[in-house]
């Protein structure tokens, strides 16, 4: 054994370390990036996929059936049997359709309903890009879905798709000003768009007290539903706009299958369909997150999540490897020398080092994390299915009502008042310690007598600039 | 622009604000295969025109050259919901122009078994008019109920949907103790079951506000278009042929006629139209009960020839129908087969009022309008 790994560590990892030390700081973040989409897209996969398989479970038992159980146990393998049925299934494009369009629309749909994945924490530290903008960056690309489902409408050349777009264009262009008011609310509150910070916000201060630090017990306190009674509105108005943003029912008129049988989707087929179908359920889980996040505390509660340093992982690794002083450096450069030192120092040397404590510290409170948030991300996706197989759906004329005539007023309302209490409750700037008595008036210098231009412009001159260059 | 021609859009003539759409034949929400072309400027609806005949199955031709006791299952598949009481109907048009004495004993089973279809059918059109305004899961409650019923329709005619239960001079088999146990559970089971289908659907606000105030048909309107049954009654006319012109021993029960009274919004609105009909499965329920306390013994059916020969003659002869009067006019000429018989069909009529209910509405309401009215194309069409 220790021969093999001699001979690993002298034949190959020291020919091969020189290569990795060289290897560009840019291609190592690109490969990160790779590797983080793919696991992100892959998760999103799983829980769309997971998400429609509860869906049909729910649906059953509310509906006093069973709903699938006999592909995979418990009717698991629902969804991935559809996903395949869907996938072989002739593509069929209406003889009179825009070509173009048609097929351009389902990826709209699928970009606006994935990209937020980017800025949407899984825990504090599992995040793609931990932007400043993020809540700002998330409602952007929602809105791009309706660009995607106008075209949707218009391009099968089908009065029913068209009907179904166009009244799905109204609805979610309309909820997103009452959803961006109850975001807007928060972010107000907690003074930041960055999705972090807005977390971070919500781990104490309950009581508008921000050095009390609250019993594991009295913890969810601090969530931001509970610190302000515009919040708390905002919450409820957040739900329904994501309701209707998301086309879920009660408003699911798009998508009213006893009314336009399938809506602005009736025309797809296919892979087609299932870009549409995934992302409507992708959609439902990002809106989810959103509000687990800005209202209910996201990763903080119940399991518990320590501060970790903000290094983590990498410094931790690299804190029990013993070289390299990593603090002052970006992620990937990290990465990059990480890699060559544990190149460097061989494989056994790299596992014993991820298994400090530190390290396994930091990796169960990323778990932890992770749980906290996707489980209270899952409990308000149950609600939304809960929903749809209880209520009948709303008439367009009634959610236009809604959105304009009271939701509207509402966030209008709550901005306000999260205004009023952040302005009253947030900490004055300090005051100087001593109070500085003012001493007699000083006399200001007296100006040292300017030469009548003696040199007007000598710089300037054309014959010094001539000289100059 | 009458109902019977359905406009096209001429090039000349372009109205490029207004739509020509068509929903249906096949359609999840028409009930049937039912075409409704519907012209709509955005999406509220201008004009609505029905267009039927894609069931049409010769029936009232069909009786011309089969004999009496053979013509009775067709009217089975008229109302297929209803077809205890569809039988009966033709029936009792043949015994009224036969002047053919009915046993009680049959009469009262007629009447348990009518009542028991109207709530069958009545818990259908529930059903599916919960799934027309998008709430899916009382259809499938509905359901669980009305599977009880078919179990005990089929104990007692063999049939889940389609019985020929009913036959001229009674009905076709006896009841035993075993059928009346399964309706009186039945009964208990129904009571707890309809709190739970007002509570769903009933007094929910999304559900009102889709169908109160809409589609309101005025009673005087009502009966100019000839319509009949729950349609009838809620827009507030006390008109219950049970009542009128009692038949098959419902002068012995005690039961009230259910009218609308705009419970919602407007008298003779949708949501009239569906609250009739809930409160009338429980009106429905009171009269099983009562008659299965007090059924009289004695023969299921009359004795009657083999070959059954009407005298001349010709009488028209109507019942009550879930969906309202289903009427039969009987031509004889003595010969074993009937002259002409002509149905009147409760949905036909009460469809008709389409094209003056569903305009400047919107898209939804026209689905709306069409599940209140509750068709069944089978005997639309016929």
């Amino acid at each position: 054994m220790k021969d093999l790994l001699d001979h690993l560590h002298n034949d190959i990892v020291l020919k091969v370390l020189p290569i990795a030390a060289n290897v560009p700081v840019h291609l190592v973040y690109i490969g990160g990036l790779l590797l983080a989409s793919v696991l992100v897209i892959l998760w999103m996969t799983l829980v769309a996929m997971g998400w429609i398989w509860a869906e049909r479970r729910v649906a059953g038992f509310i509906q006093a059936r069973v709903g699938p159980n006999r592909v995979g146990p418990y009717g698991l393998l629902q969804s991935l049997a559809d996903g395949i049925k869907l996938l072989v299934k002739e593509d069929i494009i209406p003889t009179a359709a825009n070509r173009f369009l048609y097929e351009l629309a389902p990826l709209l749909v699928f970009a606006g309903a994935f990209i937020p994945f980017v800025v949407l924490p899984f825990s504090q530290h599992l995040l793609i890009a931990d932007m400043d903008l993020g809540v700002f960056y998330v409602l952007a690309f929602g809105a791009l879905e309706v660009v995607g489902i106008l075209m949707a409408g218009w391009a099968p050349n089908s009065k029913w798709s068209l009907y179904g777009g166009m009244r799905l264009a109204a609805q979610m262009l309309s909820y997103e000003i009452p959803l961006g008011l109850s975001v807007l609310t928060v972010v107000i509150l907690a003074g930041s768009l960055n999705f972090n910070e807005i977390i971070a916000w919500q781990t104490r201060g309950v009581l508008f007290n921000e050095s009390w630090d609250t019993p594991w017990i009295l913890d969810w306190l601090n969530w931001a539903v509970f610190r302000s009674p515009a919040a708390f509105v905002a919450f409820f108005i957040f739900y329904i706009a994501a309701l209707a943003e998301t086309k879920r029912a009660p408003f699911d008129l798009p998508e009213a299958e006893s009314e336009l049988v399938a809506g602005f989707h009736t025309e797809y087929t296919g892979i087609r369909f299932s870009y549409f179908f995934l992302s409507e359920y992708c959609a439902m889980y990002v809106v989810a997150a959103m509000g687990a996040i800005l209202f209910l505390g996201g990763w903080h509660w119940p399991l518990p999540t320590w501060d970790v340093p903000k290094p983590g992982f990498i410094a931790a690794v690299a804190a029990g490897l013993g070289e390299i002083d990593y603090s002052e450096l970006g992620l990937f450069a990290r990465l990059k020398l990480f890699l060559a030192n544990a190149l460097w120092h061989g494989p056994r040397e790299t596992v014993e080092a991820f298994f400090q404590p530190a390290t396994l510290k930091f990796v169960l409170v990323e778990t932890f994390g992770f749980a906290n948030l996707v489980g209270k991300a899952f409990v308000l996706l149950f609600v939304m299915l809960w929903i749809r197989w209880t209520l009948p759906r709303v008439r367009i004329d009634q959610v236009m009502h809604l959105c304009l005539k009271v939701l509207l007023p509402i966030g209008l309302a709550c901005v306000l008042l999260a205004g009023v209490q952040a302005a009253l409750l947030s900490p004055r700037p300090a005051e100087p310690a001593a109070a500085v008595v003012p001493a007699a008036p000083v006399e200001p210098e007296p100006m040292p007598a300017v030469p009548p231009q003696a040199e007007p412009d000598a710089d300037m001159s054309p014959a010094r600039a001539d000289e100059a260059t | 622009m009458s109902p019977a021609t359905t406009p096209t859009l001429r090039q000349d003539s372009l109205k490029t604000d207004e739509l020509l759409v068509n929903m249906g034949p096949q359609h999840p929400s028409t009930h049937g295969v039912l075409r409704l072309v519907v012209r709509t400027d955005g999406e509220i609806v201008r004009e609505t025109w029905p267009h039927i005949g894609y069931l049409h199955r010769c029936f009232e031709k069909i009786a011309e050259s089969v004999t009496y006791a053979q013509s009775v299952p067709y009217t089975d598949r008229m109302d297929y919901l209803a077809s205890m009481n569809d039988g009966v109907a033709l029936c009792l048009a043949y015994e009224h122009l036969g002047k053919i004495e009915v046993p009680p004993r049959a009469q009262w089973l007629r009447v348990i078994a009518c009542e028991l279809n109207r709530i069958a059918s009545h818990l259908m059109a529930f059903g599916t008019y919960g799934l027309d305004i998008g709430a899916m899961t009382p259809f499938f409650y509905g359901f669980r109920e009305r599977e009880a019923l078919l179990s005990i329709f089929e104990k007692m005619s063999g049939g889940r949907l389609l019985y020929h239960y009913a036959r001229i001079g009674g009905v076709c088999r006896d009841m035993d103790s075993d059928i009346e146990h399964d309706i009186r559970k039945f009964i208990v089971q129904f009571k707890t079951a309809f709190e739970e289908y007002n509570e769903l659907l009933s007094w929910n606000a999304i559900f009102i506000n889709r169908t109160a105030n809409v589609g309101v048909i005025p009673p005087d309107k009502a009966i100019a278009w000839g319509l009949t049954g729950p349609c009838l009654r809620a827009s507030g006319v006390n008109y219950d042929l049970r009542k009128r012109r009692p038949y098959s021993a419902y002068e012995d029960f005690e039961f009230n006629v259910i009218l609308g009274e705009g419970f919602r919004g407007t008298l003779g609105d949708c949501y009239d139209r569906y609250y009739v009909r809930m409160l009338e499965m429980m009106e429905s329920l009171r009269i099983v009960e009562q008659a299965l306390d007090g059924l009289p013994e004695g023969d299921f059916q009359a004795k009657l020839p083999k070959i059954l020969r009407l005298p001349k003659g010709e009488a028209y002869f109507a019942a009550e129908n879930p969906r309202g009067e289903l009427g039969f006019y009987v031509v004889s000429d003595g010969k074993p087969n009937a002259y002409r018989v002509r149905a009147r069909g409760p949905s036909f009529c009460n469809l008709s009022i389409t094209h003056e209910v569903a305009r400047d509405c919107l898209v939804a309401d026209v689905i709306a309008i069409i599940g209140s009215i509750d068709i069944v194309l089978g005997e639309v069409d016929r």
